[in-house]
């Protein structure tokens, strides 16, 4: 069953519903360098949110913060009401790179079965999900593959292999950085479908970071638009589009003035 | 097997292009074969023609022939230079694989002791083999230890090099997985070395052997190394080049069982 939470706005704009991610005036600093400033939003559990912004946003700024590779200078950001450490030390949330980042020497299979080793012995509790390694090969669309090693695959596989790894510890929050900004536009389309199934199917919570305004309309359910010099939130915009999302919906009336209103907020940012 | 001659027959462009495949192939491995088949002829009549005495260079036929002839000396003194190359070889790469290993988790030791390494390295190999065989006696210990010397800084280097050439990438993976410092080590940065360490050992594979022979130069009375010295006082030209030939097949050898271990390890 598809697991759309129910939007419930309050007057303000935030979200009634339980959330997965909350950032509270959350900024971020390199050096002197301000790479976020000011960040508040609920994210609500559930939902896909797809991130758009100009370059040197801190889109990646952001995913980075929210999955405990970077801390905060000011702010405070909780993951299901925990902090981002324990958040990670629970492994609530996984994280997609732009590059499929799989260990080269490692066959598919392996690669999916790596979060599970590690930790175990050390006694971190793993969430065990409730799909195999092989069954989410299967759910990626990899029967079969499951000995290949890396190199024998093409980049919208290992894409394929690097999701299925994120999956393995069946996360509540999925973290992807421009997953599928390096394939073509075929690979693209493909795996946008195939990642909306996962997302109906498992129910995660999805922040997907993307530089391609169809994709992000196609993918969210809601898109946020980061401005930039320093980075922060400028806008949250529902896609009130029907789901199942299809191919085709991307020439409808609807689709085209989505995008073309994104198009018009993203030069003003 | 009707149905395999069938598609053979359907298909003539292929079998065109299987017999091209397999012309270059025979070249690949002819043409190197020949020169060095002509290069020898050339010798031998060269030695021939200008009557050349046999002391001075040996024709290839009298190479041959002691080569056969004195088959069980040359076996007798390959076995310690192969048994000493090994060793050394072991000692050697092992030395350098835990050095690197040091080096990696801590930059105070890296600050420590790499110009030492460094400055171990520069000594010539022949120059630093008199002292370790007074130092270490006629035995065994001293050709073992000159030949994990010589094998010991190729092998620091590449391995420093391959524990470091892990993608930033794949180690936020391992944070996001809150993987350990032991973690990272066996389960991301040893694997991605092996190549390195694999370009390394070839390297070493050879220059133990080059260890083994300087230090039985120094004081020994069996090995290749010291039949290439009694040959040699003994204007024995054919027994010298044969020993040669016999070394450079010891090292031929430990190239390839490197190489071939290499292609079992390595795969991706």
């Amino acid at each position: 069953m598809p697991s759309i939470v129910e939007t419930q706005a309050t007057p303000d704009g935030t979200p009634t519903g339980p959330i997965a991610a909350s950032l509270k005036d959350a900024s971020v600093k390199f050096g002197s360098f301000t790479a976020i400033r000011g960040m508040s939003i609920d994210i609500e559990e559930g939902a896909f949110y797809t991130i758009l912004g100009p370059s040197g946003c801190g889109k990646s700024t952001m995913l980075r913060l929210v999955s405990d590779l970077i801390p905060t200078a000011s702010g405070d950001v909780s993951i299901f009401g925990k902090s981002t450490e324990e958040a990670r030390l629970a492994r609530e949330f996984a994280f997609v790179f732009q590059d499929a980042t799989l260990l080269p020497w490692r066959s598919a299979l392996k690669n999916v079965e790596l979060p599970l080793e590690i930790g175990r012995r050390r006694g971190i509790k793993l969430p065990i999900g409730n799909k195999t390694p092989r069954e989410l090969l299967k759910l990626v669309g990899l029967e079969g593959r499951e000995d290949a090693l890396p190199h024998e695959l093409s980049g919208g596989m290992r894409q394929r292999v690097a999701i299925a790894r994120a999956l393995v510890c069946q996360p509540k929050l999925l973290l992807m950085d421009e997953p599928f900004g390096a394939l073509d536009e075929m690979t693209r389309d493909h795996l946008n479908l195939q990642l909306l199934k996962i997302w109906e199917e498992t129910g995660v919570t999805i922040l997907f970071v993307t530089h391609s305004i169809p994709e992000a309309v196609f993918l969210g359910q809601k898109v946020m638009m980061l401005q930039a010099h320093p980075g922060r939130l400028r806008e949250v915009v529902d896609i009130d589009l029907p789901s199942p999302r299809t191919i085709e919906q991307r020439d409808t009336q609807e689709f085209v003035q989505y995008s073309a209103y994104l198009r018009k907020l993203l030069e003003t940012c | 097997m009707t149905a395999i001659e069938n598609m053979q027959a359907a298909d003539p462009e292929l079998d065109i292009e299987r017999a091209l495949e397999r012309r270059q192939k025979m070249l690949a491995i002819a043409v190197p074969l020949g020169t060095a088949a002509s290069l020898i002829l050339l010798w031998q009549i060269g030695v021939r023609l200008f009557a050349v005495p046999t002391y001075i260079a040996p024709a290839p036929t009298d190479v041959a022939y002691t080569l056969v002839d004195k088959f069980p000396i040359l076996l007798a003194n390959f076995w310690p230079t192969l048994y000493e190359s090994v060793l050394g070889f072991v000692v050697g790469n092992i030395a350098a694989v835990l050095i690197a290993v040091a080096f990696v988790h801590s930059r105070t030791v890296e600050r420590a002791f790499f110009p030492i390494a460094v400055f171990v390295n520069t000594i010539p190999i022949l120059a630093i083999a008199p002292i370790l065989v007074l130092i270490f006696g006629p035995g065994l210990t001293a050709k073992v230890v000159i030949a994990a010397l010589i094998c010991f800084f190729p092998t620091l280097v590449n391995m420093v090099r391959g524990l470091q050439a892990v993608s930033p990438q794949a180690l936020e993976l391992a944070r996001i997985l809150s993987a350990s410092k032991s973690e990272v080590f066996w389960k991301i940065r040893l694997p991605s070395s092996l190549p390195f360490l694999f370009s390394a050992l070839k390297i070493a594979a050879t220059t133990s052997v080059i260890g083994a022979i300087v230090g039985e130069w120094v004081g020994a009375d069996m090995g290749l190394g010291a039949l290439i010295i009694d040959a040699t006082f003994n204007f024995n030209s054919p027994l010298l080049y044969a020993t040669v030939f016999m070394s450079s097949g010891l090292s031929v050898l430990m190239f390839a069982t490197v190489s071939i271990v290499e292609r079992l390890v390595v795969r991706w």
